[in-house]
């Protein structure tokens, strides 16, 4: 009954999860997004406390429910793990022994590259961040193409309930990290069940300290108990000593597979309740030995604070130099999505989940290669080589369930300079060739861009940098080739800008003018 | 009309007039005017036709800001090409926002949806076919979106706007919304490419032009309110290079923007497709 529950929960997560990554057209829900905001990752680089304690809380009392039903990673395991079963019928899980060590090392030495700004590490590791990547570069590509499939089918019979959308590979980087932790973890899945959460998954490694001392447990009855060890093949966390009758509680993913195994009812989960002192059997748990750790832990520590100094060689503001040639922009700041206040701000917050970049409908989001830093690779910038940032749009701040991409509202997007528009005015159309283009200018929400006389009847483009909102319209839309005469120059925090409207004056009309 | 009578066989001399302007009324009530002073939809749309309504889409941008058609004048058309015995009528634009933004936030969608229109993107480049254009001087050929380039009639429905790099938006304009590579244009002498892509041999049955509230400036995109008129009027007439004289004029009211300066409109003329000089034409001025 307990397994069941799991089972049917867990699906219905990992489901509605994976679907809300892919769902490009917006059919489901907005609640769904708490799925992302209930991680325990995100909800502690938000500072979400609700969450924070309600999953300790959940933790403490019943185990780790978290792994089993609600880290879409856990599930994915699982997922692989069924599989490697149906293809193995003989397969069996034995006990191994904790890697506690390896489990702290790896533990502390992300804690402690957080702490130095070096985020890469718990956004490689964390598993929902992880499992972000995994569909955003390697399932989306397929559910776009499957879309587009379905688009071609229909639209041949005259029915337009499907459109086309591009498939293509937002960045290479991510879409190889992305393929080497599917397989890397699903090697791990197959071959020893949940044998990434006990040994490398950090929050894995946090909740097991707690789910020793959950009050709901599994618990061996010693009486009835005849170590045949069916339990122990059965548990995916290879924590069941069937031996000795002990089960390595701070691995325990409470999957309930033991219970439903044990041909002698030997197994129960259950609150260790003092007043039953007399009928409990007697637990014994898999005490670790700690001094030992503690020495190797220090010693870790102190070698991580060494390398882990983040690679910050960002920043250096464009030069105003003149151009004397037809000449190619580079962009010396990445432009960060909207709603990111500052460099430092990303860096700090962003696990590169990619909910970013899978949700822009604009999609003009992308991971970072080195732009940001090392520290900073795979978090989310701009470009604008397939669209632009919608004027009205708040989607990446509204989904963004660390608080690395703070939300906006309208009104805060409208008025917000996350870039500024730079003019090479010899590459412009209108300069070289001398005629009309305002292809830039038709583009801007906020006339940064204006086309003001100029030649004859001409109108040439004039930039105000200071109400540029930086969504890259001018830039995406400017037609000059080979090199764009406009484009946006990032910022390292963003700001609040006033944009001056005319008032309103009723002018009528009451005549045909011809 | 010799102009007419060679693009066009529907002209059969029902209409009394070239050009009608109607002033002073909602859209939807100045375009049935207006219809019927052309004679009616049925003059220019057969039974059985496959219809295309080709409205400015172009932007994420509610209709006060009047930088897209006017919702409820592209539904009376359609309703009107429906009357008239079309067996399927068709709408798009290749907008340059988001496409599906711009499709819902116009208002354009739903309001074609319930005239009984089918809506069909244009933001891939796999729904536009190659044609190509014999007659012009800059664009000798262009990828044209499917649903005009099937289609037995179509319908130009622009809405009359400033625009920073054309001076002004109307119907040959609103070609650009019909074809995939934009940027061409604006590479290769936008003016002269908005005239060429305008001789395609399937030219509109009808240009009506939306001046129900028209941008006087920061076109064609909008800031605010404050870039726009009431100004409650429209023009219909298969002369495309005479209607989008009159709106220029209209236009002028409201900011200086001479002929001149709004060049395509001269280089169309000089295409052969149709006159700048009203002088010539019938026209029909009501009020509503």
């Amino acid at each position: 009954m307990l397994k069941k529950i799991r089972v049917t929960l867990s699906i219905l997560l990992f489901t509605l999860i994976t679907l809300y990554f892919l769902d490009f057209r917006g059919y489901l829900p907005e609640w769904i997004q708490w799925l992302t905001k209930i991680q325990f990752v995100p909800a502690l680089l938000a500072l979400n406390v609700v969450v924070l304690v309600a999953l300790l809380l959940l933790t403490l009392l019943f185990g780790r429910v978290y792994c089993s039903a609600i880290c879409p990673m856990g599930i994915y395991q699982d997922t692989v793990a069924w599989l490697s079963k149906r293809v193995n019928k003989k397969k069996r899980y034995h006990y191994s022994k904790a890697k506690n060590g390896l489990r702290v090392i790896v533990l502390a030495s992300t804690v402690v590259a957080f702490i130095f700004g070096f985020t890469l590490l718990v956004g490689l590791l964390d598993p929902y961040g992880a499992y972000g990547r995994m569909v955003t570069h390697l399932l989306r590509p397929a559910y776009l193409a499957g879309n587009n499939l379905l688009a071609s089918i229909f639209t041949a019979f005259n029915n337009f309930t499907f459109y086309k959308v591009s498939v293509y590979i937002v960045s290479v980087s991510s879409l190889v990290i992305a393929l080497i932790t599917l397989l890397g973890i699903g090697y791990m899945a197959w071959r020893g069940g949940r044998s990434y959460c006990n040994t490398i998954c950090p929050v894995g490694t946090l909740l097991g300290f707690l789910s020793r001392y959950s009050l709901f447990k599994v618990r061996i009855n010693e009486e009835k108990c005849n170590a045949c060890g069916l339990c122990a093949m059965k548990c995916k966390a290879s924590c069941i000593d069937a031996k000795n009758r002990k089960i390595d509680y701070s691995r325990c993913v409470t999957c309930f597979n033991c219970l439903e195994s044990c041909k002698r009812n030997a197994m129960k989960y259950r609150p260790n309740v003092p007043w039953k002192k007399k009928r409990q059997p007697r637990i014994v748990e898999n005490q670790e030995p700690t001094g030992s750790l503690d020495a190797s832990k220090r010693r870790f520590l102190t070698a991580l604070l060494a390398i882990s100094i983040p690679a910050k060689n960002l920043i250096a503001k464009v030069g105003s130099e003149s151009p004397l040639s037809k000449r190619a922009f580079k962009r010396q700041t990445p432009i960060m999505p909207p709603g990111v206040p500052s460099i430092d701000h990303l860096l700090q917050k962003c696990i590169s989940c990619h909910l970013c970049v899978s949700k822009c409908p604009s999609r003009v989001i992308k991971p970072a290669l080195l732009e940001y830093g090392l520290g900073g690779m795979m978090q989310p910038k701009l470009y604008f080589d397939r669209g632009f940032c919608n004027y009205d749009c708040t989607v990446c701040g509204d989904v963004c369930p660390t608080g690395a991409i703070l939300p906006l509202t309208k009104e805060e997007k409208n008025h917000n300079q996350m870039g500024q528009v730079q003019l090479i005015l010899e590459n412009c159309i209108v300069y070289h060739d001398e005629t009309s283009c305002g292809a830039c200018s038709e583009h801007c929400p906020t006339q940064a861009v204006r086309m003001v006389p100029y030649k004859g009847v001409l109108t040439i483009p004039e930039i105000n940098p200071e109400i540029c909102v930086g969504c890259g319209g001018c830039e995406y839309v400017c037609p000059a080739i080979p090199f764009k005469a406009i484009y946006v120059e990032g910022l390292t925090m963003q700001r609040r800008i006033e944009i001056e409207h005319d008032e309103v004056k009723e002018i009528q009309i009451d005549d045909f003018g011809f | 009309m010799s102009i007419l009578s060679q693009s066009f066989e529907a002209a059969d001399g029902a209409s009394k007039y070239d050009l009608v302007a109607v002033l002073g009324g909602e859209p939807e009530v100045m375009f049935r005017k207006a219809i019927t002073e052309m004679g009616g939809m049925s003059n220019f749309i057969n039974k059985g036709d496959k219809v295309c309504v080709k409205p400015n889409i172009g932007w994420d941008q509610p209709v006060e800001m009047g930088a897209n058609t006017n919702p409820k004048l592209v539904a009376e058309i359609i309703k009107h090409c429906l009357d008239a015995g079309a067996s399927e009528v068709t709408v798009f634009d290749h907008s340059c926002d988001d496409w599906r933004k711009s499709y819902a936030n116009s208002g354009i969608e739903d309001a074609a949806r319930a005239a009984g229109a089918r809506v069909v993107p244009a933001h891939q480049e796999s729904y536009y076919k190659s044609v190509s254009i014999p007659k012009g001087k800059s664009l000798k050929n262009a990828k044209i979106h499917q649903a005009i380039v099937d289609s037995d009639k179509w319908i130009n429905v622009p809405i009359l706007k400033n625009h920073g790099g054309a001076q002004l938006t109307i119907s040959m304009k609103n070609y650009m919304g019909i074809v995939w590579d934009r940027g061409f244009f604006h590479a290769n002498d936008l003016q002269q490419c908005i005239a060429d892509v305008c001789t395609y041999e399937k030219r509109p049955v009808l240009n009506v032009v939306d001046a129900y509230r028209l941008m006087k400036t920061s076109g064609p995109r909008g800031r605010s309110l404050s870039d726009v008129v009431l100004s409650k009027g429209l023009f219909i007439s298969q002369d495309i290079v005479a209607v989008d004289t009159a709106a220029t004029n209209f236009f002028n009211q409201a900011r200086e923007m001479p002929l001149e300066n709004v060049t395509h409109i001269r280089k169309a003329e000089e295409l052969g497709l149709g006159t700048t000089n009203l002088e010539k034409l019938r026209i029909g001025r009501l009020r509503v």
